[in-house]
């Protein structure tokens, strides 16, 4: 009996890490998301290493040096200020990575829990708080980010906050829907029998077993919450002079459009990359949890 | 048809007064105070309070919501805190810009996404396949502001300096010349967002019985594909052009800022700098109300694609 007992848990054990590492398995099979992964621990790098990598420092002004183009000694031209734009693009992606998965993170957070909630006690409490995240839906996101910053008032911690709520709806239908369908199981029962509180159930038990879908949707988010951002910059709405978010750093260039190309150019170069490497990792775990989607 | 035209309306109600209590509370805790707002900073205080209370401030705030809500019943949004005319005329004013742009861009955007999804879905596998998904793949991840950056850079800036004229204009908005760039700027995402969902939706339907029972009847590729299968195809890719109708209008706002378009994106940022919340407020409770009605037209589109709609509300 107790051989039979060990070996069935040997065998979902083994299920278990199995398909973990098919999942990654799959994954590394598609060039394209492993590139996309590559290119995010190569940002991760810079961001992290932006310091020791920067040739100048991000607020570093030299007056004799203001709009020149790409040379040896500023790779990516200088600004109307003389500071290098390379540098600050570096400087930048902290700046924009941090953005990213801080506001994923709040979307994630409170949406995952709304969407637990709702799907974990039904009734009421999920009418009021589905119809609640229409409502947001209902506002056009970039527009509802406006209002939000309008009323926070402009700045980079505000801007994390208003593109964060932004996010939450979108999380919250995710998990409520894989919630739902989970709550069914028979563990689920069974954690009830022996006691466990409701909350406890939904995080010890829900939430995780929710966690492949939730992963996909949050790396394609923060490609998304990337753009919406800089683009609440690029209206002045959000990082405020000199921080060097690339969303800022193109709203400079674009006064220097015709003198000074390089300055919005390269910017959006560094935007465009990134939000791409999150979209190519997002798209292949998809892909790779649910070989059935792709075609 | 006319009981599910009358039953998606009635459900927009609800979603509508949640926006405009939503929209109308962030704007009620935003600090600054209307009233000095309208009369400005150099204003006898006895005079702002005047004002205050003929502006219903100084009622509780239940009673404010309610008072702004039947306002909007007959078109009342307040007054402009800069100019003092009604918000409701300075809209209209700047809505019919924003309204050509949104067309035009997702004109733009269905005839590229759709040709493109075609393409990649009957060359599966080809190189024309990876190069629309790749391009698509850059359209998705690229900010809408920069790509109109490059395009102003090239097509006002290079060009002019190389054939010596400007082919696109930069600015302003009054020949169809001056539309091309805003439309391509707001478009491409979208287009691009088309394009991936035409080709999956496509390869779907390409699989079924029917389109190998077309193909053995011995009709035409073409006629396969555009009659047959295009048709079935085009469900998904209409419910997600309406449901990312959303992104395009936040879209419009920078696209607007960009090319100077005297629409109602740049009169929100300009409400927002200015602080003039009454126009802001009004602005984003148009934005919901714009997109609301373009997802009650795709359904509206839904059942005239899907015959089995129309007959289930018949």
């Amino acid at each position: 009996m107790a051989t039979e007992a060990t070996a069935v848990k040997t065998v979902t054990r083994k299920k278990q890490r199995t398909r973990l590492q098919e999942t990654w398995r799959r994954l590394k099979k598609n060039p394209w998301s492993m590139g996309g992964l590559i290119l995010i621990i190569v940002l991760a790098l810079i961001a992290i290493f932006a310091d020791q990598i920067a040739p100048y420092g991000y607020n570093e002004q030299d007056y004799f040096r203001i709009l020149q183009g790409p040379s040896r000694e500023n790779l990516l031209g200088t600004d109307n200020l003389g500071r290098d734009v390379l540098s600050r693009i570096i400087h930048g992606s902290r700046l924009s990575l941090s953005i990213g998965f801080i506001t994923t993170g709040i979307g994630l957070t409170v949406g995952g829990f709304l969407g637990a909630l709702a799907a974990f006690y039904g009734g009421r409490i999920d009418n009021l708080i589905m119809r609640f995240m229409d409502v947001i839906l209902a506002i056009p996101g970039f527009i509802f980010a406006i209002a939000l910053v309008t009323a926070l008032g402009p700045n980079l911690t505000n801007l994390m906050i208003a593109v964060g709520i932004n996010t939450i709806p979108y999380f919250a239908r995710i998990i409520r829907s894989s919630v739902m369908s989970t709550k069914e199981n028979e563990f689920v029962e069974a954690a009830r029998v022996i006691g466990s509180s409701d909350l406890w159930i939904i995080f010890k038990h829900l939430i995780p077993n929710s966690l492949a879908p939730i992963l996909v949707q949050a790396t394609l988010r923060i490609g998304d919450t990337i753009i919406i951002a800089s683009g609440l910059s690029f209206l002045g709405l959000g990082a405020q002079p000199p921080l060097p978010e690339w969303g800022a750093l193109l709203s400079a260039g674009r006064g220097y459009l015709r003198v000074a190309w390089w300055m919005a150019t390269f910017p959006g170069i560094a935007i465009m990359i990134t939000v791409l490497a999150f979209n190519l990792l997002g798209d292949g775990l998809r892909d790779a949890l649910d070989p059935r989607l792709k075609n | 048809m006319l009981k599910y035209i009358a039953k998606r309306l009635i459900s927009m109600v609800p979603v509508l007064i949640g926006v405009t209590f939503l929209v109308f509370a962030i704007m009620h805790f935003t600090p600054g105070d209307p009233a000095t707002l309208l009369l400005g900073e150099e204003a006898p205080p006895a005079e702002v309070e005047r004002m205050r209370e003929r502006m219903g401030l100084n009622d509780p705030f239940l009673v404010q919501y309610g008072n702004f809500l039947f306002g909007l019943l007959r078109l009342d949004m307040g007054l402009s805190l800069t100019t003092g005319r009604p918000v409701f005329n300075e809209i209209t004013n700047r809505l019919p810009a924003t309204i050509r742009l949104a067309a035009a861009a997702i004109l733009v955007a269905i005839f590229i996404g759709v040709t493109a999804g075609i393409i990649a879905s009957t060359k599966q596998y080809t190189i024309f396949d990876g190069g629309a998904m790749f391009i698509a793949l850059l359209g998705v991840s690229m900010p809408n502001f920069w790509l109109g950056l490059m395009m102003i850079l090239l097509f006002s800036v290079f060009w002019n300096n190389t054939f010596g004229y400007v082919l696109f204009p930069s600015s302003g908005f009054d020949t169809w010349r001056h539309l091309v760039m805003p439309a391509v700027v707001l478009g491409t995402a979208h287009a691009a967002f088309i394009t991936r969902i035409t080709r999956s939706s496509m390869l779907e339907v390409l699989r079924q019985d029917y389109i190998r029972t077309a193909r053995s009847k011995g009709l035409s590729s073409r006629v396969v594909i555009y009659i047959h299968a295009l048709r079935n195809a085009l469900m998904p890719v209409v419910t997600m052009a309406g449901l990312r109708f959303g992104v395009l209008l936040g879209g419009s706002v920078v696209t607007e800022q960009i090319f100077a378009i005297p629409g109602m994106g740049r009169l929100l940022v300009e409400s927002v700098r200015s602080q003039n919340y009454t126009v802001v407020q009004g602005i984003i409770l148009t934005y919901a109300i714009i997109f609301s009605l373009v997802n009650l037209a795709v359904d509206l589109l839904y059942a005239a694609i899907d015959p089995r709609i129309k007959v289930q509300y018949k």
